[in-house]
Parts: C-alpha cells; structure tokens; sequence
C-alpha cells in the first residue's frame, strides 16, 4: 500500500506522543509480542532454508491441475499454473525477509550516520544535511520508483536501491532530533572535556543513548520496505515475472478468485502478519530500550 | 512567527517546491536516454522504422540538439500540457490523462471523505475511553490496518463483497453518480483503509495530549457540559496535527489509487501509469508521472500553509517559534 508513505510521514510526526499512546494500549494486547518474535522467527528460517522446507518444488507445474481447491496435496491448492502456492509462499519469503532487511539497514547506516553528524556538528553541515534531506522526502517515493524501476528495468534491486535512498532522509531526520537531545547533556560534555575524539563520543556515548530511535525507526522502515516492495511486485515492477514473490502471487491469484481464492488471500495475510509483526516489535523496542535509558 | 516571517517561510518552501520539481522533471525526462535503446528506438516503440517516421520523431523531439536542450523544449512543452504523444494510442499524452481524471477524482475524493469520517471518528472515541475495551480494539485493529497495502484490503473486500456476497461489482467505474457510487465503494473502503490507520493513531494521540491539557482540567472543574468541554474545548485543538497529515494523506492517497485502479481495473490514472509502464510508453510515462509528482508537492505545500493559517497562535502574530 501506500503506507510506506505514512509511515515515513509518521516519522517525520512527533513520534513520541503517537508512540506512547500506542505503546501504552500495546501492552494490554497480551502476547502480541511473543507471537510477533514467533512470525519473524518462522519468516527467517523459511527465509534461509526455503529450498529445503518445501515439500514441492515451487516452479514445477502441473497443468492437469490448475487452481486446485486446497488439499492434503497442495495445503493450500495450486495457481494459474498449477504451482503448488505453500511451496512458493515459502520461498517467496526469501524476498520478503531479505530486501526490507537490506533497505532498513541500508537506510538506518547512512541516516543515523547523517543525522549523529548533523546533530553533534551542528552549523553548516547540518543545515545541508537537512535540506537534502527535506528536498528528499518531498520526493513522491513510490511514484517515482514505479516510473524508474518500471521503465529502466532492473526491477528488484533498482527497487530496493532507490527505496533505500528515499528512506535514509526519514531516519537521518529522527536521529538528528533525538542527537541534539544528548549533546547538552553532562556526559557529553564530561566526554568532550576528557578530550574524547569526536568520532569516539558520537558513536560509542551519543549512539547508543539513542539507541531507542534508532530501533523503532528500522523496524518502521524494515515494515514500510516490505510493504512497499510487495505493492512494487504487485504492480508488475519488483520481482521478476515468475519468481515466487508475495506480492507478486496476489496479483497472479487476483483474476481465479473464484476458483482457488487461497492463492491470492494467502500471500495477502502473510504480508500484513509480518509487517504488523515488526510494527509490533519495533514498538515493544522502542518501549524496553527508552525505559532501560529512563531508570539509568 | 510573526507575518513577515510567515511570509518568508511561504518564500522557501515555494523555491524549495519549485527545486524539487525541477530535479524530479529532470529525473523524468532523463527516462528517454534511461530506457534501454536509443531514443529514437524508444520513442518509435513497436512502429515500423522507415526514415520518414524517424525523421519526423527527431523533428518532433528535437532529438538533434543537446540533452539539455531537448530537456529545455520538453519542460516548455509541459508547462504548457503538451507532453507529446503516446506512442500506443498516437494521441496526445494531455488528451489520455484528462479522459482518465474523473475516475481517479472521484474514487479519490470518496476515499478521503471515508478515511476522514473513519480515522478521526474512533482516534476521538479511543482517546476519550483511554485503557477501555474499545480502545484496545481500536489500537490493535489499527495496528493490523497500518500493516495491510491497499492491494491486499482491495483482494480481499474483493473476494467478500463481490465473491463470497456478490453484493457490489467486481470491476468498471460505472456509469453516472449513482452508479459510480455503487461501483466504486469497494474501491474506495481499500483505498481509504490503508491511510485510515494513520488518521486514527494521530487523532488518538492528539486527543489523549489536549484531554491532559490543564486548560481541560479547568473546563471539567467549572463544572462546563461535557459536550463543551470534549467538541469546544479539546476536539478543536485536537484536529490541528490532524489538518498537518492531511497533504500526506493526500499524497499517499494517490499512489494508493494506483494500486487499487490496478486491483479493481478501473480506468484511472493510476492504471494509465502503470499500463504506459508495462508497454514502455515513455512520453506517456513521463505525462503522467510529471502531473501526478506535481499533484502531490503542490498537496502537500497547501496542507502545510493551511496548517500556519488555521493555527490562531500563528496567524495572531503571538507564537514566537
């Protein structure tokens, strides 16, 4: 969907109010959490061991059994050409897990990277920082990545690059806020006065006091990345036709809906499961590490 | 901020505005040497290649000159609505993109009067009920909702309201208000669920952030009604973040409707886009892409000017920020 582009405004949002409402009613939804660390668990060894978990192969076709209701067989039937959908869904994670993995860690190292130097340096740099970063999330993202990825081809991985490049802005934005937070603070000051290099207090004393931010943020982006590849994949620009792919497989599956509904309804639930589950533990982060720095 | 000073951030963020378009204009017209191929084998598309049609398209395109002129006589063009012709249809790009904009309005606007009626609403009720049953509903419910793409509520209200209970159509945009109304609700529930979250989880947020306000305290403590104090009082000053988010709503709601046009094979915009996409229609994609960018950062300027105006600390001269 086009939450990517909310959940980037979200952080651009004052972040904290909207997350220790959400936090706040969060915890009364018990479990959430373990069932959430259970998804991504059950995502990443799928993600690793795809090949050998399927009990089919995921491109082999059986075109005398095309969009089967699902059975013992194909527990949740086969597609248009007569793939078996769970052995696909399977190795389709692969592309889920990796690439939103790739784009948040991609964008959270060079944004927290921009935004610590715009912090603690302050001046001219940061005001350059920042108006490149404002130039940069004024960008229509999806549009723009739709249009580029569509037309250059390349498709996944020009994707993932230029999702990566437009969501670095958000996190260098946050991380500068909460930097400038820490540089007035006595520690930072005793580190200076020590004669601590800055290179030293901006990452070993400032980074992980914000460590809080920075958590929740990736896994904004980590949930953000992988909706927003999914709907490039299902739009025809992401994945390469014929992969197994999520996003992918729901517009495959869309036009036999009558038929083996499954194979469209199935992928779409994985998508929101594993987006909704790093949401969840993003917040749970936020809320574990800002308590742990609150009670220092 | 006083009035001059309100006037100057206007100043930036329109020469901002005019950067981004520029940069994004270029990145746009850049897509003709991008693509694969030579540009005249891209503007040619599948047609025949004779001399006479290249040399009408190098005319055409003044592909003879620099880039940067070609880029020059482009951004002219566009300026004025003229983006070429499509290389599918052989029409004006302009003529398709006005001929596809009613369903797209349409669905757009539908969506957003639902998003609205649908975030703001339950984020107002959440708040005043804080720890309550209904809120723990509503914040897990837009937990779910904020992970779900617009293509994924589209399949799946597709296959309850049009397979399961055929009750709404599974396609077209219909004929007519009525019959656009009926056709496209399915559309728009999608469209507006994907950005319903979002409007949700501020409204909460902004309303449980003025009801602990002591200006609200004081209203209770004199003893005011309780519709007073929640619509007067607090719901008032509540919605001003809400009125902030709503370019990026906006914004976020027309890539949505790429998708769901896509999803419900409507006619729109969106579905232009993605088509021209599919059959590397570049002067197509380049139209398209260019009003839809445009579209978006002139929502978005407004939203944030709209934000200063309406905000009496602002427009009173009386907030020094």
């Amino acid at each position: 969907m086009t939450s990517i582009e909310l959940d980037l405004a979200e952080r651009q949002a004052p972040a904290r109010t909207v997350r220790r409402g959400l936090v706040h009613g969060l915890r009364r939804v018990r479990g959430s959490v373990t069932i959430s660390f259970l998804i991504m668990a059950m995502v990443a060894v799928t993600a690793v061991f795809g090949e050998l978990i399927a009990p089919q192969d995921p491109s082999a076709q059986d075109l005398s059994l095309v969009l089967a209701q699902p059975s013992g067989a194909h527990w949740l039937g086969t597609d248009e050409l007569g793939r078996d959908v769970f052995s696909r869904m399977i190795v389709g994670s692969q592309a889920v897990f990796l690439g939103p993995l790739i784009v948040a860690g991609g964008a959270m190292l060079i944004g927290n990277i921009l935004g610590l130097l715009a912090g603690y340096r302050g001046g001219i740099i940061d005001a350059f920082i920042m108006r490149l970063a404002d130039l940069l999330m004024a960008v229509p993202g999806l549009l723009i990545i739709i249009v580029v990825a569509g037309t250059i081809g390349g498709g996944y991985w020009v994707a993932v690059g230029l999702l990566t490049l437009l969501l670095m802005p958000f996190d260098a934005r946050v991380v500068r806020g909460a930097t400038l937070e820490q540089v007035p603070r006595p520690y930072v000051e005793a580190a200076r006065t020590l004669g601590v290099s800055n290179r030293r207090i901006i990452f070993l004393h400032i980074w992980p006091n914000i460590s809080a931010v920075v958590v929740a943020n990736t896994c904004l982006a980590y949930s953000g990345a992988l909706v927003g590849l999914a709907s490039l994949s299902f739009l025809g620009v992401g994945a390469t036709p014929g992969s197994p792919d999520w996003g992918q497989m729901l517009s495959d599956g869309q036009n036999s809906l009558f038929l083996n509904p499954v194979a469209s309804l199935a992928p779409g639930a994985a998508i929101v499961l594993v987006a909704a589950a790093v949401n969840i533990i993003g917040d749970w982060g936020y809320d574990r590490l800002s308590s742990r720095g609150a009670s220092r | 901020m006083t009035r001059s000073s309100l006037l100057m951030y206007i100043a930036r963020r329109l020469a901002a505005m005019v950067l981004l378009l520029i940069l994004l204009s270029f990145v746009i017209f850049s897509l003709t040497y991008l693509t694969p191929g030579s540009p005249v084998d891209v503007l040619l598309g599948p047609n025949m290649r004779t001399p006479e049609a290249v040399a009408a398209l190098t005319a055409k395109y003044h592909l003879n000159e620099p880039f940067f002129t070609q880029y020059w006589y482009w951004v002219k063009g566009a300026a004025h609505l003229d983006f070429g012709d499509s290389i599918q249809a052989t029409l004006p790009v302009s003529d398709q993109i006005a001929s596809r904009l009613p369903t797209s309005l349409y669905l757009g606007v539908y969506a957003y009067i639902l998003a609205f009626a649908f975030g703001v609403i339950p984020g107002v009720v959440a708040a005043m009920r804080r720890g309550g049953a209904l809120d723990r509903v509503t914040v897990a419910g837009s937990i779910i909702a904020l992970s779900t793409p617009a293509f994924v509520s589209g399949v799946y209200a597709l296959y309850l309201f049009a397979v399961v209970v055929p009750i709404f159509p599974a396609s077209g945009p219909g004929e007519g208000f009525v019959d656009g109304l009926w056709h496209l609700t399915l559309p728009a529930i999608a469209l507006a669920l994907s950005v319903v979250a979002f409007l949700v989880r501020h409204t909460r947020a902004a309303m449980i952030g003025v009801l602990d306000q002591d200006y609200v305290t004081f209203a209770w403590a004199r003893g005011l009604a309780a519709r007073r104090v929640m619509l007067k009082y607090a719901l008032r000053n509540a919605l001003m973040p809400v009125v902030t988010i709503s370019g990026t709503l906006l914004a976020s709601l027309i890539i949505g409707a790429v998708i769901v046009e896509q999803t419900f094979s409507l006619n729109g915009v969106g579905s232009l886009l993605i088509q021209s996409v599919e059959s590397k229609d570049v002067p197509m994609i380049q139209g398209v892409a260019l009003v839809v960018a445009a579209v978006i950062i002139v929502m978005n300027l407004l939203a944030d000017i709209t934000y200063l105006v309406i905000d009496p600390r602002i427009r009173l001269g009386r907030h020094e920020a």
